[in-house]
C-alpha cells in the first residue's frame, strides 16, 4: 500500500482537527506545558509574545530552532511557528525541524513586501492572516490549509479581530445571494481566483478552517469570535501578559467549547485576575499596525 | 430513527454530524451530562486527544461515556477518540476514558509531516456494502494518527497496517479507527458503525 504524504487532505485535515479549540503562543517549554496542561489545541513557538514585538521594536525573524525544539519535545501537542511574510528559507528550516504547521505571520517583519510564500510547494500547512475574504482567498489559492483573521496582535484589544471576523462571513453572506453571473465581477472586485470565490459561494463558508486572531483577551472575548461563526481562536499575548496565565488559558479554552452558553462562561469567568493591558488601536501609529503588513 | 450523539468538546466533530444526517440519521452534539439523554451511539471525534480528555474530566463526562458503553451502547473513537478510549497509551499521561482493551501510541506514524493517505483493506466492511462497493479498499486519511500497538483477547483487528500495526478494531460494541472516515466521501465505516448501534439496540439495556 502506497502512502502519499503532504496532501491538500492531509493539511487542511490537521486543521479541521484543530477546530474548536485554542491554540497558544508560547516562548518557553514551560510556558508550553502550561498551554497543553490548560487544554491548548496547539502552541504557538515564538521567541517574543506579539505585545513585546511591539514594544521593542526592530526587526521580528523566525525563532532561534534550539528553542523549536525544546518546545517541540516539552508537548505531544501540535507545534506551531511563524515565518516572516514571503520568508520561503525560514518556511524551509521550520519544515525540517519538524514544526506540525507554519504561520505566514503579518506579526514578524515581512522579508517581501510583494509576493507570498508558495505554499503549495511544502509538505506541512500554512495559516496565513487576513482582513477581508479576498485576502483569504488569495492565500489559500497560494495553498494556505487554514486562515485566521488578523485581528491587530499585541494589543488585548478585540475590535479589529472582530472587524475581519465581520468583514469576511459579511462577504461570504453576500456571495451566497449573487446571481451566477455576478461571482466573476465579485472574484474582480475583491482580486480572489474564481474558482475560489464559487467553491465558496456555493459552501457557504471559506473551503478551509477559519481561526480568530489578534488582541483576544477574555474568555467572553473567545466565545464571541466563535459565535460570530469562527472555528475556533489563536490568542497570543492574552494568556501569558495577564496576571494568572494558567487559569485564564483554561477558562478561554472552556469558553471555546461552551460558547453558546453564558452561564459557563459567566462561571469561568470568575477571578482570573487582570487581563492583559489592552492598547486603544486609533494611538497605535499608522506605520505600526502589523494588520496591514501583506494583502 | 437512532440518536447518535457526537462528543463536542473540540475537534472534527461536525464532519461527522454531516455524514450521519446524510444517513438519515438524528445526530446531536454532546458538551454536558444532560446531552447523554436518550442517545443510541456516541462518536468520539478526531481533535488533540488531551484537550478533549481535559474538558471531559472538569465537565463529568468520563462517567456518562463508560455508563453508555458498559450498558452495549455502540461507542467509536476516531484518531484521538481511539486515543481516549484505550486502556493504556504508551508514553505519557492524559485522562482516557479506557473502555477498550488496547495498547496505542500516540501519533504513531509521526509528526504532521508525515501525515499521509493511504488505501487500506477492511474486510469487515463488506457486511455494509453494496455489490459494486464489495472487496473495494478503504481511502483512509491518517493524521498525527495513533497506533494500536496491542490488543487485548477481546478485541478484533479490522484492519492492519502495511508493517503490522492495527488501525482499526472492534470490541463487542465499541469501534476505533486510528483515520479519519469522515474526511472523505466514503460512508461505509459510518454505515459499519450504523450497523453496530442497531445490533445494540437490540440487546442493551435503557441508560
Amino acid at each position: 500500500m502506497e502512502k502519499e504524504t503532504g496532501t491538500e487532505t492531509v493539511k487542511r485535515g490537521l486543521a479541521q482537527m484543530l477546530k474548536g479549540g485554542v491554540i497558544m503562543d508560547v516562548v518557553t517549554p514551560e510556558h508550553a506545558v502550561i498551554a497543553e496542561d490548560a487544554g491548548a489545541c496547539a502552541v504557538m513557538a515564538l521567541e517574543r509574545v506579539p505585545a513585546d514585538i511591539r514594544a521593542q521594536g526592530g526587526v521580528a525573524r523566525m525563532s532561534d530552532p534550539e528553542l523549536i525544539l525544546q518546545i517541540i519535545d516539552a508537548v505531544t501537542i501540535p507545534v506551531m511557528a511563524k515565518c516572516r511574510i514571503g520568508h520561503f528559507v525560514e518556511a524551509q528550516v521550520l519544515q525540517a525541524l519538524g514544526v506540525d504547521f507554519l504561520d505566514e505571520s503579518e506579526v514578524l517583519t515581512p522579508a517581501d513586501e510583494e509576493h507570498h510564500i508558495d505554499k503549495q510547494a511544502f509538505k506541512i500547512p500554512f495559516v496565513c492572516g487576513c482582513r477581508n475574504l479576498g485576502e483569504a482567498l488569495r492565500r489559500i489559492g497560494e495553498g494556505a490549509a487554514m486562515i485566521r483573521t488578523k485581528g491587530e496582535a499585541g494589543t488585548g484589544n478585540v475590535v479589529e479581530a472582530v472587524r475581519h471576523a465581520r468583514a469576511v462571513m459579511g462577504e461570504i453572506r453576500r456571495l451566497q445571494h449573487m446571481a451566477p453571473e455576478e461571482w466573476m465581477a465579485a472574484a474582480k472586485e475583491m482580486g480572489a481566483p474564481y474558482e475560489l470565490v464559487l467553491e465558496t459561494a456555493q459552501l457557504g463558508r471559506l473551503p478551509v478552517v477559519n481561526f480568530a486572531a489578534g488582541g483576544l483577551a477574555t474568555p467572553a472575548d473567545a466565545a464571541m469570535m466563535m459565535q460570530l461563526g469562527l472555528d475556533g481562536v489563536f490568542v497570543g499575548s492574552g494568556i501569558f501578559k495577564s496576571s494568572d496565565p494558567p487559569h485564564r488559558a483554561k477558562a478561554i479554552v472552556e469558553a471555546v467549547t461552551h460558547y453558546n452558553d453564558p452561564g459557563i462562561i459567566a462561571e469561568i469567568s470568575k477571578g482570573l485576575g487582570e487581563a492583559m493591558p489592552g492598547l486603544e488601536i486609533s494611538e497605535i501609529p499608522d506605520a505600526e499596525l502589523l494588520a496591514q503588513r501583506g494583502w | 430513527m437512532s440518536r447518535i450523539g457526537v462528543l463536542a468538546l473540540q475537534g472534527a466533530f461536525i464532519e461527522h454530524i454531516k455524514v450521519l444526517r446524510s444517513l438519515d440519521v438524528e445526530a446531536v452534539e454532546v458538551r454536558l451530562p444532560r446531552d447523554f439523554e436518550g442517545l443510541d451511539g456516541l462518536i468520539i471525534p478526531g481533535g488533540e486527544s488531551t484537550t478533549a480528555g481535559k474538558l471531559a474530566v472538569t465537565y463529568g463526562l468520563i462517567e456518562p461515556i463508560k455508563k453508555l458503553a458498559d450498558a452495549g451502547k455502540a461507542v467509536w473513537g476516531t484518531c484521538a477518540g481511539l486515543i481516549l478510549m484505550a486502556k493504556r497509551i504508551e508514553e505519557g499521561e492524559q485522562p482516557l476514558i479506557g473502555v477498550m482493551d488496547l495498547a496505542v501510541q500516540r501519533n504513531g506514524f509521526g509528526r504532521q509531516v508525515d501525515s499521509f493517505e493511504a488505501d487500506i483493506s477492511v474486510p469487515a466492511l463488506d457486511t455494509v456494502s453494496e455489490p459494486n462497493e464489495k472487496g473495494r479498499l478503504f481511502h483512509a486519511v491518517f493524521i498525527r494518527a495513533p497506533l494500536i500497538v496491542s490488543v487485548g483477547a477481546g478485541v478484533e483487528a479490522l484492519s492492519h497496517f502495511a508493517d503490522g500495526g492495527i488501525v482499526a478494531a472492534r470490541q463487542g460494541s465499541l469501534l476505533a479507527t486510528a483515520f479519519h472516515p469522515e474526511l472523505t466521501d466514503d460512508a461505509r465505516f459510518h454505515r459499519y458503525f450504523l450497523k453496530m448501534v442497531a445490533e445494540s439496540e437490540g440487546t442493551s439495556g435503557a441508560v
